[in-house]
């Protein structure tokens, strides 16, 4: 089993259009989207939900106004600036503390030292899971509650269950969609994973963002390989993008041209290899061949990483 | 004023949108204060060229166990909420890219075996771009958590006419880090599918923050009509559209500020900063 990741450090460089054509390039395989915190690539697969799952996120805190006799000690306790002076009164006080939900981060701190016992504290859901069936295989996708965290812990667990999938309906591949950026999500990501694709701009920002997401690769020992997206916006840099990576051992596999059909294809909820010969249809089809050829080159070596994650170390006896 | 530019999707034009209003303020003389608060990637930099003048680590604070004082009773293991600390027979591991720095493990430890102890998770950097002042935070590579870092970018802020805010893309906690106590969010989204259904996404976090929003759309004509449709079906403030055009885009692929390459640009940016101005006034 193999674990292709899509990231590309920079948003919006093209991470979901690409995935969606090399889903439809490499069916049947299982999909996931990692981007649990602002997840797209269902507007083009079109899942049908087969099973939903409620996520648990970390705690969170509440005072209970009835209880709570203003004595302060939770705000002078709390590090996050979550917890004011301004909760409705009850029959002794005027006015008792209140939590903000938004601000909270979990630590449970005020509730453990709150000598009246007027705070609870307890996991809440904080989102949903879902597995899915889609014409490119099953889909394991998520959706993050409004202003919650743990996205990290929610891509952790989406994961495992796209290669218990893989494992039941045997199948070899798991492309997974990436979030922007280089913090949890990402990291939670990549981990383990056998090979991370990383899809990048020519452009200023794109180069100074792939250095960072680059060495992120190079840190937790994922091999990689690199697209150039809009790659004929500014050609010198595209080609600066390329050495900068050959450089750290990530092997360029193609330039990916700006081509207005990627555009339609996603307003039609379509992957462009799935509507169109143009360029941008040609480019990815080669970058799926090159992949290919580099599992062949590579089969003995890949699997090690999702061993860890799939099995405990007490199963693998 | 203080306003977050911000959006659900990536890569719509935040930082564009971002430093060419900071940028043409400044020129008109208003005190501004740009503070690129992506600081998993922060591109602020590129376009304004800002001249730094101090740079400092950004520290958060992690526990450091005196072995000599612990009794590896793992209490403070039990009261960490983060999984940050195992207590093992004979030692104590602290996982510092897990703790969020609530001091809980100081207070449950009985044998006062924990101090706090300053971690460097990134750098600050402040200066200036013309007369605009400006922060970054720029996160270590391998750092999980960027809110501390955010944290720190915003408590660097000059006092200022204009406070602009950078934000990183999504709609999780860095970016609530970012708008919270903002007086406005602007939501750079553009006219695609992708666009439209992140922008929902990100509507529903400004508006559980109960902070007044606006939207601009970028590459206005490169989509559909479904942006500009939904946000007039839900009376949603469309402050800007800015039309799609090549000289733009190539302008930002070189690092260039797009209001000093493209007329067209300049003046649409224009017509937003006044709204944004006309905003302030009230």
């Amino acid at each position: 089993m193999k674990e292709l990741v899509v990231v590309s450090g920079k948003g919006g460089t093209g991470k979901t259009s690409l995935v969606a054509s090399l889903a439809a390039l490499a069916r049947p395989i299982v999909l996931v989207d990692g981007d649990v915190d602002a997840a797209d690539l269902h507007l083009v697969v079109e899942p049908r939900i087969v099973s939903r799952n409620d996520f648990l996120g970390g705690g969170k805190a509440r005072i209970k106004p009835g209880h709570c006799t203003a004595c302060g000690k939770c705000e002078e306790l709390c590090r996050f600036d979550a917890i004011s002076y301004d909760g409705p009164g009850n029959g002794r006080i005027g006015r008792t503390f209140r939590i903000d939900r938004l601000a909270c981060e979990g630590c449970g701190v005020c509730a453990d030292y709150c000598a009246e016992g007027a705070i609870e504290f307890a996991s809440a859901v904080a989102g949903q899971w879902f597995v899915s069936e889609t014409r490119c295989g099953p889909m394991v996708h998520a959706r993050l509650g409004i202003a919650a965290e743990n996205s990290g812990k929610l891509v952790t667990q989406i994961r495992r269950a796209a290669q218990q999938a893989a494992q039941k309906y045997r199948l070899d591949l798991i492309l997974c969609d990436g979030s922007p950026g280089i913090g949890c999500p990402v990291i939670a990501s990549l981990t383990g994973a056998s090979m991370a694709l990383l899809v990048v701009e020519p452009t200023a920002s794109g180069l100074h963002d792939f250095e960072r997401i680059a060495r992120l690769t190079v840190q937790l020992g994922v091999p990689a390989i690199l697209s150039v997206n809009k790659a004929d916006l500014n050609q010198e840099v595209a080609a600066r993008l390329e050495a900068a990576a050959r450089a750290m051992g990530i092997e360029p596999v193609g330039r990916v041209p700006y081509d207005p059909e990627v555009t339609r294809a996603q307003i039609a909820a379509r992957s462009v290899v799935e509507v169109s010969q143009g360029t941008a249809a040609q480019a990815i089809r080669r970058i799926w061949d090159q992949i290919e050829e580099r599992w062949k080159k590579c089969a003995a070596s890949q699997a090690g990483g999702l061993v860890q994650l799939a099995v405990s170390p007490g199963d693998r006896e | 004023m203080r306003i977050a530019v911000a959006s659900g999707k990536g890569g719509t034009g935040k930082t564009t949108v971002a430093t060419n209003l900071a940028h043409m303020a400044s020129q008109d003389g208003c005190a501004v204060a740009y503070l690129d608060c992506d600081v998993e990637e922060p591109n602020g930099h590129i376009f304004l060229k800002p001249v730094i003048d101090e740079e400092r680590p950004i520290e958060k604070l992690i526990p450091e166990i005196d072995p000599a004082l612990c009794t590896y009773c793992g209490q403070c293991a039990q009261a960490c909420r983060y999984g940050a600390i195992a207590s093992l027979p004979q030692q104590t591991l602290v996982f510092a890219e897990l703790c969020h720095s609530c001091g809980g493990c100081v207070l449950a430890c009985p044998a006062k075996a924990i101090r706090e102890a300053p971690r460097s998770i990134g750098d600050l950097r402040l200066g200036r771009s013309g007369g605009m002042r400006f922060v970054e935070g720029v996160m270590r590579v391998g750092e999980a958590m960027s809110p501390p870092a955010i944290r720190a970018v915003k408590s660097a802020a000059p006092p200022a006419d204009l406070t602009i805010l950078d934000a990183p893309p999504g709609a999780s906690c860095p970016v609530i880090e970012t708008v919270r106590g903002c007086d406005r969010v602007l939501l750079v989204t553009e006219p695609t599918p992708f666009g439209l259904y992140d922008l929902t996404l990100a509507l529903e976090m400004v508006r559980a923050m109960k902070t007044p929003f606006a939207v601009a759309i970028n590459r206005a004509n490169a989509g559909n009509g479904q942006v500009r449709q939904y946000c007039d079906r839900n009376r949603i403030p469309v402050w800007a559209e800015i039309p799609d055009d090549r000289a733009v885009a190539e302008a930002y692929s070189r690092g260039q500020m797009a209001c000093d390459a493209v007329p067209a640009f300049r003046t649409r940016i224009g017509e937003l900063l006044q709204r944004i101005e006309g905003e302030r006034r009230r």
